[in-house]
């Protein structure tokens, strides 16, 4: 039942059914297209060919061969996975440098009681470190020990209680994604009655398109709902863990001083329920596109709430009091008349926050000790007005705060300050929370796993370190 | 610091170059479509666009500048749109030195810094061989003697 132990080195290969699930939707797809080919319903239809077999088998083929030559392991503070049939691909992932921890259910994995891990590394992209798949159990407990390991405690800890922060309701999901839609639908809409005043007849080939929109609009809707169902936050000495998915589920683990900026979007729509988007920039991607919705390096973190719930998960996510806003002259106007109603930054010591948008507010918090360069940038126009933009970028494509707009000489100083600020920051930031030390050997641990009253007097410390981070 | 002067001898060819190019290919178009008199106003008309494409070649390259401080690099850039990039050293992730064939035919390199940030531009045009093998050692030493976890 479970994952073959090779018994050379601790070695393990992954659950016998994961090629099953891998290869399922490939699978489905060539099955389809040869029943069509086979019915006559594309090409020539000619009846069953000889690729109509050869195409199934193979595509299963492939997957089989590609579980037989897989494994991996867990050793200490690095786990390899090792892959390929003719190149073999050998992967070490040092347990230290995890940015976030994934356990994503595809549909049919859950009925079977399977799960994938992902490891997300900085600028780790496409397959690296996806354990597809484990029996549920094994990657609960796998991903236990890869977090205690990265938080430099024995792997055999036990995972640690967590607590639940907040939960999105079934009906503000539906409510926020039917109100985001309801934009596009309006467009569509007006964009039909300006056809059928221009031309009646152009209104029911209209009408043929309109049906094609709402289907998009409402996979869309549906895409969203069910990646997002039952959303709910916690937060454990490991990091903050998200849970969502309707029919196949996601969680995720972000340790906390990973975070790289924090955002919250007021959309327009939204702002008479007051409602908010908040999302989290981690390092790392995914190319994949597996599982409804992973491959973002932005990782909603409230996909919609209150602002209250928003501040407290900003808090936790940030642990530092946000520094207070100030907008920019009034003279920015007329370089940025859409946007300059929201247009504000601010920063301390710690934390730089900046809003911008010109019809959604977005509000972009940067931890200075995470800014990976500072910029100014001044255009023509904004030499006229004696403005300038500085940019404090974190890692990332489009991560970065941006104080809009400011006076020029303002904005020289701050830039010159940001550097100094976020130095400090960095060095501080290193100090309290030094490397996890690296032990290549790992003693044999006290901790029974299962064994609750071990969380609870692990939890503790790890805890505390991560706040001050 | 600031590039290379032959940044400037090398951008000076590159329009000469491109504009005579381009005035000789225009004469004869002109000049076969609408006469002689049309193909010298063509001529005319491009070695201006070349005159004026210089002047701003003139302004850029005496606009990049960059400072090498304890702790950050500074770079400064651009005519219309003015730019000055800090790139603390324990950011950098890697150090790139790259030159085109006709930067080679001017013994000059590029080198430009990447940070885990894709925005952070950093990247310093012209510079002289010796002068962006110094400048790329002594980014990748300070790197490694700076380096701070993301």
């Amino acid at each position: 039942m479970t994952a073959g132990l090779d018994h050379d080195g601790g070695w393990r290969r992954l659950h016998p059914l994961s090629p099953v699930v891998r290869s399922y939707r490939g699978f489905l797809a060539v099955l389809t297209l040869a029943a069509l080919s086979s019915s006559g319903a594309i090409g020539s239809g000619a009846g069953p060919r000889w690729y109509d077999v050869v195409l199934p088998a193979a595509v299963a083929v492939a997957a089989i061969v590609n579980w037989y030559v897989t494994r991996w392991k867990l050793d200490g503070v690095t786990l390899r996975i090792e892959t390929g049939l003719l190149r073999r691909d050998s992967r070490q992932l040092p347990v230290a440098r995890i940015q976030a921890v994934d356990l994503v259910r595809p549909f049919l994995a859950r009925m079977l009681g399977l799960a994938e891990l992902r490891v997300r590394l900085a600028g780790s992209g496409d397959a690296d470190g996806r354990l597809a798949y484990l029996t549920e159990q094994g990657a609960v407990a796998l991903r236990a020990r890869l977090l205690a390991a990265h938080h430099g405690l024995d792997p055999a800890t036990p995972e640690p209680a967590e607590q639940v922060v907040t939960s999105v309701p079934a009906g503000r999901l539906i409510g926020s994604a039917l109100i985001s839609t309801a934009a596009i639908a309006a467009v569509v809409v007006a964009a039909g009655a300006v056809i059928a005043v221009v031309s009646p007849a152009g209104l029911i080939a209209a009408a043929g398109s309109l049906v094609w929109w709402l289907i998009i609009v409402a996979t869309v809707v549906w895409r969203h709902v069910s990646s997002q169902w039952g959303f709910t936050v916690a937060t454990s000495p490991d990091g903050v863990r998200i849970r969502r998915g309707l029919l196949g589920t996601v969680a995720e683990t972000i340790p906390v001083q990973r975070v790289q900026a924090v955002r919250m979007v007021e959309p327009l729509l939204w702002r008479p329920l007051h409602w908010c988007r908040l999302e989290v920039d981690v390092a790392g991607h995914l190319g994949r596109d597996q599982a409804e919705g992973t491959h973002a390096v932005r990782k909603a973190l409230l996909p919609v709430g209150s602002p209250q719930e928003a501040r407290r998960l900003l808090r936790i996510a940030l642990p530092d009091t946000p520094p207070a806003v100030t907008a920019p002259p009034r003279r920015a106007r007329w370089k940025a008349p859409l946007s300059y109603h929201f247009l504000a930054a601010g920063h301390d010591g710690t934390l730089a926050v900046a809003v911008t948008g010109r019809v959604n507010r977005e509000t972009t918090w940067v931890p200075l000790a995470k800014a990976q360069s500072m910029r100014l940038v001044q255009g023509p126009l904004q030499r006229m007005l004696g403005l300038a933009t500085v940019h404090l970028d974190a890692a990332g494509r489009r991560v970065r705060a941006e104080f809009r707009e400011r006076r020029q000489e303002e904005a020289r100083a701050l830039v010159t300050e940001l550097a100094a600020l976020s130095r400090t920051a960095r060095k501080k930031a290193e100090y309290v929370t030094p490397p996890v030390p690296v032990r290549p050997v790992i003693p044999a641990g006290a901790a029974a796993p299962g064994d609750g009253d071990q969380a609870a007097s692990v939890a503790p410390p790890v805890n505390a370190s991560q706040r001050e981070a | 610091m600031s590039p290379s002067p032959r940044l400037w001898r090398m951008r000076c060819a590159e329009v000469i170059a491109g504009g005579g190019l381009l005035a000789v290919a225009a004469g004869i178009v002109a000049g076969l479509i609408a006469g002689p008199a049309a193909a010298v106003a063509a001529v005319a008309v491009v070695l201006l666009g070349s005159l004026a494409a210089l002047s701003f070649a003139r302004n850029r390259f005496r606009s990049w500048a960059y400072t090498e401080r304890d702790e950050d690099l500074i770079v400064e850039r651009g005519v219309m749109i003015r730019r000055l990039s800090v790139v603390p050293y324990g950011r950098m992730q890697f150090v790139d030195v790259s030159a085109g064939p006709i930067d080679r035919m001017f013994r000059l390199a590029t080198v430009k810094l990447h940070t885990a940030a894709a925005a952070s531009d950093a990247r310093i045009p012209g510079l002289e061989r010796e002068e962006a093998a110094r400048l790329r050692d002594r980014l990748a030493a300070l790197g490694e003697a700076k380096a701070a976890g993301l």
